[in-house]
């Protein structure tokens, strides 16, 4: 049965249209937790505020439980659901370079535009700033190519 | 530590339930696209309309650009990743109104000012962006929907944004506390 459009038993603009209402649940989501203050954000790193944490592991946990379950009652093939692939250096490096940004901006990408829904001028100012850093990476690309494409193991999951 | 915090004042869901509807959210979007959630795909689509726009050419000639656009019919922006986006923006539209929380300012501590708070937003967001094309994927796209499908980098990434923020945290603690 599922993934419903893998298996293409939805068109693609019904996919379009259902990313958007899953996008609304995710905006909706992050905002009511409180993802869209970067006090609130940057608290996780330095005690006074754990909702990051709570928030993001509860989530992860659920999904992949969820997962599970539907694959055991055989309502979704999981080899049809994209696994992200593991290109190990760039996994590292861009990760740090990440996380670099997340304690000077407070602000992860999804959770800025959640921020700035909501009228978060530093969230717009960020987003201004995610242009830029795309950007930047792609004009660069030549310089990063080798690391980007290191140490590629495959589409490997943590329980192979 | 701040007691003054003054978003203490306005209500927010229970952090588990509110973990609970995130995991429900991200399990749909596996079931019905086979795909987990994502943000910085869509700012990677409008840069690459973007480029594509001024001048047509100059994607050519830059091999991480023309891969993706291709990938998507010559139209980056009819994606997943920014429908799905749109549909953030209402949603955080939505709930931010129902509880009274629309307002157009500038966050920060009241230790540092609106200029400082600004700059180092723009800083933050240049980093992620970047490091997100690396990483393939922020903390939506890489870290959380990878780990829910058990994705060995989706672990790995976490980690790294993780580590690296509470690694740093010493050195940016007058933007915070």
């Amino acid at each position: 049965m599922g993934p419903l459009a893998p298996n293409e038993l939805i068109s693609e603009n019904t996919n379009f249209l259902l990313a958007f209402l899953i996008g609304t649940g995710f905006g909706w989501v992050l905002e009511s937790s409180g993802f869209s203050s970067s006090r609130k954000l940057a608290g996780v790193f330095y005690g006074y505020d754990m909702v990051v944490l709570k928030v993001f592991f509860t989530g992860a946990v659920t999904c992949m439980l969820g997962l599970l379950f539907m694959s055991l009652f055989g309502w979704i093939d999981l080899e049809l659901v994209y696994v992200n692939p593991t290109y190990l250096t760039s996994a590292i490096i861009g990760g740090v370079v990440m996380g670099a940004g997340f304690i000077m901006g407070g602000f992860c990408p999804g959770t800025s535009f959640c921020a700035a829904s909501i009228g978060k001028i530093d969230a717009m100012v960020f987003i201004g700033g995610l242009f830029l850093g795309v950007y930047g990476f792609a004009f660069t690309y030549g310089w990063w190519e080798k690391l980007y494409m290191a140490a590629y193991l495959g589409e490997r999951k943590v329980s192979k | 530590m701040p007691t003054t915090y003054e978003l203490k004042k306005t209500k927010y869901l229970n952090p588990y339930l509110g973990g609970v509807l995130l995991g429900l959210v991200l399990l749909s979007a596996n079931f019905i696209s086979g795909r987990g959630l994502g943000a910085s795909g869509a700012v990677k689509s409008v840069v690459a309309t973007s480029i594509m726009t001024v001048d047509k050419s100059a994607v050519e000639k830059m091999p991480f650009m023309e891969e993706y656009t291709q990938s998507h019919g010559q139209n980056p922006m009819k994606s997943w990743l920014v429908f799905e986006m749109l549909g953030v923006l209402v949603g955080g539209f939505l709930s931010g109104t129902l509880a009274g929380r629309l307002k157009l300012k500038v966050e920060h501590s009241p230790k540092i000012t609106s200029r400082r708070r600004l700059i180092f937003a723009l800083a933050g967001g240049v980093l992620f962006g970047f490091g997100s094309q690396l990483g393939r994927g922020c903390t939506s796209g890489s870290a959380l929907s990878g780990m829910a499908v058990l994705s060995l980098g989706g672990f790995i990434t976490m980690m790294a944004i993780f580590g690296t923020a509470f690694a740093l945290a010493y050195f940016f603690r007058r933007n915070w506390i």
